[in-house]
C-alpha cells in the first residue's frame, strides 16, 4: 500500500507534469530542429513566435467566449487553435519573404542568420506586447480536471490523490497527433521526403530538381503549426505571459541540441529528457520517500536537489554534458 | 555535331583565373566518352563546365542540337542531363529507395518501371532498398548515386570519377555496371583517375593537360599512342 | 569625405541629440542618457572585443553585467559581523567542497575509463553534492536569519566603491574563464545557447542566494563615489556657486552629482577604448582577426585558436563586468529582478551591430545612439500614438490601448533598426577598416 501511495504521489507531482511539459518542449524543439535542418540556423525568435501564436489563440478564444461559443468540457482555445496556426504561418511566411530570403540568396553565414533572427525576436516580442501587453492572460475554460484528487481518492481508497488536468491530457493527445502527422508527412509524402533530402544534402537536392524555396516554405508552414500548438498548449497548461515564452528558448534549445540538432526524433527524446530532469531535480522528494523508505530512514528535509528557481540550470547542465561528451547529440544531428 | 558537346570552352570558377582553355569534349549516343589526364588538368572542371556549374565566357554547350550554354544546372537536369558528383552524391540519411525517389523528383509520371530498371541494373540495391544509403559500402554508394541519376531517364549521363576511393575489384565491377548502363542506349561522359582501365572501356577519350585538349581519339587509339602511354599511362 | 571627417560628424550628431534632449526635455534626462550611454558604450566595447575581433557569439552579456553589479555589493558594503559569525566560514567551506567536487569530477573523468567511470563519476558527484548541501544549507539558513529585514546576508568588504569597478571586471573574468574553458570549443550556435544559459543561471543565483546579495530583497544604499545631493544642498559654497549659474540648489546638486558620474565614466571609457584600440592594432589583435576570418587556416599555421578565444572571451567579459559594476554604482542599489536579457544582452548586440562590428569607435557610437533611442522611443512613440489617434473619440478603447501600448514600441523599433542595418549597411555606421 505504501508503495502504491508513493507511486501515486510520484505520478501526481513528477510523472504527469513532466510528460505534459515534455510534450510541450518536444513540439517546440521540433520547430527549432526543423529550421536548423532546412534553413541551417538557430532561430532565436522561436520563443517569441510561440508567444505570437498563443496570443492569437488567446484573442480568438476571448472572441468565441464573447459569442458564447464553447466546447463543453474542453477548452474553447481548441476551437481557436486553427486560427492561431494560420496566423503564425502567415507571420512566418511574411517574415521569411521580407527578412530571411534576402540572406538565403546571399548565402549568408549561419551566424549572420542567427543575428538576423535576434532582430526578428525583438520585433515579434514588441508586436506581442504591443497587442496584448506584457501581463498574464487567462483563457482557459471548460472542465479543469479529467480526474481530480478527490475523485481519485474515492475511486481507489488510497491516501494519496492523483489529479490529471484537462490541459495535461490534452497536451499529450495533441502532441501525439502532431508527432504522428509530422512523421507521416516527412517519411511518406513526396514533399516531406524532399525536405529530408534538402536537409541531408542541399547540393544534391538541387541537382535532383528539388525547389529550395518550396522546401523552405513548407518548413515555415510546419514550424508555424508546431509553434502555435506548442505555445497554446503551454499557455493553457501553465500561463500565457509573453516573457515566459522567451524564457522557454533555453529548455527548447537544450532539448533540440541534446537530441541532435536537425533530428526530429532527437527533438522529441530531448524534450522529454529535459522535462523529466527539470521536474525530478526540482521536486521535493520527501513525500514519495516517506512512503518508500523504511521508517528509520525517513528523510527530515524536503529532499529537493535544487530549488525550482534553478530549473534553467538543469537544462543548461544537460546541455553542457551532452555537448562535451556527444557533441552531435543523442540522435546524431548535423553540424554546420 | 555530337549529341552532347562542350565546344571550345574557356573559363574558371567565379572571378578566378581561367582553368579551361579552348577545351572540347563530346559524346554521342551509345558511346562512353572518358576524360583523363594528370592531377589538376581540369578534368572535373571540364565536366562541371558542360553541366553549367561554372561560367564559361567563350565556347558553348549543346545537347541534342539545342544550345544550352546559358541554362543553370537545374534547368539542364530538366533538359535531360544526369549528373553524378564525385563526393556527397547520395542522401546518406535516407533509404536507397528514397534516394531513387528523390532522383525522380522532377518526374510527374509513374516512375516505377524506371526504378525496376535501376534495380535490374544494380541488383544489390534492390536487396538493400530499405537500408539507409549511408550504411552501404563505397561501391554500393556509387551504385546508389548512379541509380539516382538514372531515375530522371536522362538523355545523357555524366559521372565525375565514379571509382574514386574504391578497391580495384569494386572498380572493375563498377565499370561493368557502367558498360551495362551504356548498353541501354544512354551516352555516358565520365571523368576518370584510373586512365588505363577507363580508356579500355571508352569509345572516345580526351586527354586534358592544363585545361587544354592534349590528345583525343578512340580509347584504343589512345592506349596505343606511345606519347600518351609514356606521359600518362606509365609506359 | 574622409573617414575622420565622417566619424567626427557622426559623433557631433550624437552630441547634438544629447544636447537637444537637454534643451527640449531637461538637462537631468540629458545627463542620464549621457551616463547610461557611457556605460552602454563600455559594454558595447566588451561585446565588440568578442564578436568584432574574434567572432565569438556571446549572448550572456547580462550575466557578466550582473556579476559586475554583485561585485559592487561584495566590495563596498560593510561586512555584517553577526552573519559572518552565524555561518560565514561554513558557507565558504560549503562552497569549497562544492568546487572541490567539480574539480575532482573533472579529474576523475580524465583518469577513469570504462565501467569505473560510468559508475564512479556519478557516485562521486552525488556524494559530493550531498556533503556540500549538508555543510552549506544550515549556514545559509543561519545567515539569512540574521535581521532578514535589514541584512540577512554576509555583506561586503567595506572597501571604497571605486575599487568595485575593477573587482567587477575580475569577477566577470573569473566566470568567463570557467565558461570559456568548457564552452569555447563548441560551434558558434552552441556557444550562443550556452552563454544564454549561463546568464540565466547567474541571475537565478543572484535572485535566490540571499546570503550573497540579499536576492530579490535588493541591496539598497550602496556607497557612492560622488557626494550626496543633500550634503551639497547644505554646503554654503555650493549654493553660492549654483546661484552663480542661475540655478536653484536642488537642480544644481542633482546635475552636479550626475556630472560627477559622467566624468568618472568618461575616464573609464577613454582608458578602455585606448586599450582596445591598442589591442586591435597590435600583432595580437591582427592575429585575432585572422583567426576570425579563417579559423582553419590559422589553426594550420600553428595558432592555438581555443586559447586565443579564451583570452579574448575573458577580456571582453571583464569589460562587461566593469560596466555592470559602474551601472550598479550609478543606480545605488543591486536589484537582481531588473536584469532582462532583452535589455542587457540583446540591446548591447544591437549597439555593436549598428555601430559597426570590429570597430571600437563604432561600438562606442552604437552604445550612445542606441541608448538614446531606447530612452527616447518611448516619449516619441507616445507622441506618435497621440497624433495617430487624435481623430478618435476620447474614450475609444482602441485609442486607449494604442496609447498604453506605446511603451512597447521600443522593442519593435530596436528590431526594425537591427534588421534595417543588417540589410542595408551590414558593416554598421563606422565599418571595420
Amino acid at each position: 500500500m505504501d508503495f502504491l501511495n508513493g507511486f501515486v504521489a510520484l505520478s501526481n507531482f513528477v510523472l504527469i507534469p513532466a510528460i505534459a511539459y515534455g510534450s510541450q518542449l518536444a513540439l517546440g524543439a521540433l520547430g527549432v530542429t526543423l529550421i536548423y535542418g532546412i534553413l541551417r540556423f538557430s532561430n532565436f525568435a522561436h520563443g517569441d513566435t510561440m508567444a505570437f501564436g498563443s496570443m492569437i489563440a488567446v484573442l480568438v478564444t476571448w472572441w468565441f467566449q464573447g459569442m458564447g461559443l464553447s466546447l463543453g468540457p474542453l477548452p474553447t482555445a481548441l476551437l481557436a487553435l486553427p486560427f492561431a496556426i494560420l496566423g503564425t504561418i502567415a507571420l512566418l511566411l511574411i517574415t521569411d519573404r521580407t527578412v530571411y530570403r534576402f540572406y538565403r540568396a546571399q548565402k549568408a553565414k549561419p551566424v549572420i542568420l542567427v543575428i538576423v533572427s535576434m532582430g526578428v525576436m525583438f520585433i515579434m516580442n514588441g508586436l506581442v506586447r504591443f497587442i496584448i501587453g506584457p501581463n498574464d492572460q487567462k483563457f482557459l475554460d471548460g472542465e479543469r480536471f479529467i480526474i481530480s484528487v478527490r475523485e481519485f481518492k474515492q475511486m481507489t481508497g488510497l491516501r494519496e490523490g492523483l489529479a490529471i488536468k484537462t490541459t495535461q491530457g490534452l497536451t499529450v493527445v495533441v502532441a501525439v497527433i502532431c508527432v504522428i502527422a509530422l512523421f507521416w508527412f516527412l517519411n511518406r509524402t513526396r514533399t516531406g521526403k524532399s525536405m529530408r533530402a534538402y536537409s541531408d544534402n542541399e547540393d544534391l537536392a538541387l541537382l535532383s530538381g528539388i525547389n529550395p524555396e518550396r522546401v523552405v516554405m513548407y518548413t515555415w508552414m510546419i514550424v508555424g503549426a508546431l509553434t502555435a500548438i506548442a505555445g497554446t498548449l503551454y499557455g493553457l497548461d501553465k500561463t500565457f505571459k509573453p516573457f515566459v515564452y522567451f524564457m522557454l528558448l533555453l529548455p527548447i534549445f537544450a532539448s533540440a541540441i541534446v537530441g541532435g540538432l536537425g533530428s526530429p526524433l532527437g527533438a522529441i527524446a530531448g524534450g522529454f529528457i529535459v522535462a523529466f530532469s527539470e521536474v525530478t531535480i526540482t521536486y521535493a522528494w520527501k513525500k514519495v520517500l516517506t512512503y518508500w523508505m523504511p521508517e528509520s530512514l525517513e528523510p527530515d528535509g524536503l529532499v529537493q536537489l535544487l530549488s525550482t528557481d534553478y530549473k534553467f540550470a538543469v537544462s543548461f547542465v544537460i546541455l553542457i554534458v551532452v555537448l562535451l561528451f556527444k557533441p552531435t547529440g543523442i540522435f546524431k544531428g548535423k553540424s554546420v | 555535331m555530337s549529341f552532347l558537346t562542350g565546344a571550345n570552352m574557356t573559363g574558371g570558377y567565379g572571378k578566378g583565373p581561367d582553368i579551361l582553355h579552348d577545351c572540347t569534349v563530346a559524346v554521342d549516343k551509345g558511346e562512353i566518352a572518358v576524360i583523363v589526364g594528370p592531377n589538376g588538368a581540369g578534368k572535373s572542371t571540364a565536366m562541371k563546365a558542360v553541366f553549367g556549374m561554372l561560367n564559361i565566357h567563350s565556347g558553348h554547350v549543346t545537347l541534342d542540337g539545342e544550345d544550352i550554354t546559358k541554362l543553370s544546372p537545374q534547368q539542364r537536369v530538366v533538359k535531360g542531363m544526369g549528373f553524378v558528383p564525385q563526393t556527397q552524391n547520395i542522401f546518406t540519411s535516407m533509404t536507397v529507395e528514397e534516394n531513387l525517389e528523390m532522383g525522380a523528383f522532377i518526374r510527374t509520371d509513374d516512375f516505377s518501371d524506371t526504378m525496376a530498371q535501376v534495380y535490374d541494373l544494380f541488383p544489390i540495391l534492390k536487396e538493400k532498398r530499405h537500408q539507409h544509403a549511408g550504411e552501404l559500402s563505397g561501391g554500393q554508394r556509387q551504385q546508389v548515386a548512379v541509380g539516382r541519376a538514372l531515375m530522371t531517364k536522362p538523355k545523357v549521363l555524366m559521372l565525375d570519377e565514379p571509382t574514386a576511393g574504391v578497391s580495384p575489384i569494386v572498380m572493375d565491377e563498377l565499370f561493368d555496371r557502367i558498360i551495362e548502363v551504356s548498353r541501354t542506349g544512354i551516352p555516358i561522359l565520365m571523368v576518370e583517375q584510373n586512365a588505363r582501365q577507363a580508356l579500355e572501356i571508352a569509345d572516345k577519350g580526351y586527354v586534358l593537360v592544363q585545361g587544354r585538349n592534349a590528345y583525343s581519339g578512340t580509347g584504343k587509339e589512345l592506349l596505343a599512342d606511345p606519347e600518351v602511354r609514356k606521359s600518362f599511362l606509365g609506359g | 569625405m574622409s573617414d575622420t571627417v565622417k566619424n567626427t560628424l557622426l559623433f557631433a550628431c550624437m552630441a547634438l541629440l544629447i544636447l537637444g534632449t537637454g534643451f527640449v526635455q531637461s538637462w537631468n534626462s540629458a545627463l542620464f542618457i549621457l551616463n547610461m550611454g557611457l556605460i552602454s558604450a563600455i559594454m558595447a566595447l566588451g561585446v565588440n572585443l568578442q564578436w568584432g575581433f574574434a567572432g565569438l557569439f556571446n549572448v550572456g552579456v547580462m550575466g557578466f553585467v550582473a556579476l559586475g553589479g554583485l561585485a559592487v555589493v561584495l566590495t563596498s558594503m560593510p561586512p555584517v559581523g553577526e552573519a559572518w559569525a552565524a555561518g560565514g566560514l561554513r558557507v565558504l567551506g560549503g562552497l569549497v567542497i562544492g568546487a572541490a567536487t567539480i574539480v575532482g569530477a573533472v579529474f576523475l573523468n580524465k583518469r577513469l575509463s570504462g565501467r569505473a567511470r560510468l559508475i564512479g563519476l556519478p557516485l562521486f558527484l552525488i556524494v559530493g553534492f550531498f556533503v556540500y548541501r549538508f555543510v552549506f544549507d544550515p549556514a545559509v539558513e543561519a545567515i539569512e536569519a540574521v535581521n532578514p529585514a535589514g541584512t540577512g546576508y554576509l555583506g561586503g568588504l567595506g572597501l571604497p566603491v571605486l575599487l568595485a569597478w575593477p573587482m567587477g571586471g575580475l569577477l566577470a573574468a573569473g566566470a568567463a574563464w570557467l565558461i570559456g574553458k568548457t564552452a569555447l570549443g563548441l560551434r558558434s550556435d552552441y556557444l550562443a545557447i550556452a552563454t544564454l544559459g549561463i546568464a540565466e543561471i547567474i541571475i537565478a543565483v543572484l535572485k535566490n542566494e540571499d546570503w550573497l546579495g540579499r536576492g530579490v530583497k535588493n541591496v539598497n544604499g550602496l556607497p557612492r563615489p560622488v557626494p550626496y545631493e543633500i550634503d551639497l544642498q547644505k554646503s554654503e559654497s555650493f549654493i553660492k556657486s549654483a546661484e552663480g549659474f542661475g540655478l536653484d540648489p536642488v537642480t544644481a546638486s542633482t546635475l552636479f552629482v550626475k556630472l560627477g558620474y559622467s566624468v568618472l565614466f568618461t575616464i573609464v571609457l577613454v582608458v578602455i577604448f585606448v586599450m582596445a584600440q591598442a589591442a586591435l592594432k597590435s600583432p595580437w589583435g591582427r592575429m585575432m582577426r585572422a583567426i576570425r576570418d579563417n579559423e582553419v587556416a590559422a589553426e594550420a599555421m600553428g595558432k592555438n585558436v581555443t586559447r586565443r578565444h579564451l583570452q579574448i572571451f575573458v577580456l571582453g567579459s571583464a569589460v562587461c563586468g566593469i560596466a555592470g559594476a559602474m551601472l550598479t554604482t550609478l543606480d545605488g542599489q543591486l536589484t537582481p529582478g531588473t536584469y532582462q536579457p532583452l535589455r542587457f544582452t540583446f540591446l548591447i548586440w544591437v549597439m555593436v551591430i549598428v555601430g559597426g562590428s570590429g570597430n571600437n569607435l563604432g561600438a562606442v557610437l552604437g552604445g550612445f545612439l542606441i541608448w538614446w533611442l531606447w530612452v527616447e522611443v518611448e516619449p516619441l512613440g507616445h507622441w506618435a500614438m497621440e497624433f495617430v489617434t487624435s481623430g478618435m473619440a476620447e474614450d475609444s478603447a482602441l485609442r486607449n490601448h494604442l496609447i498604453d501600448s506605446a511603451a512597447h514600441m521600443r522593442l519593435l523599433t530596436m528590431g526594425v533598426i537591427l534588421l534595417l542595418v543588417l540589410r542595408f549597411s551590414p558593416r554598421g555606421l563606422i565599418p571595420e577598416r
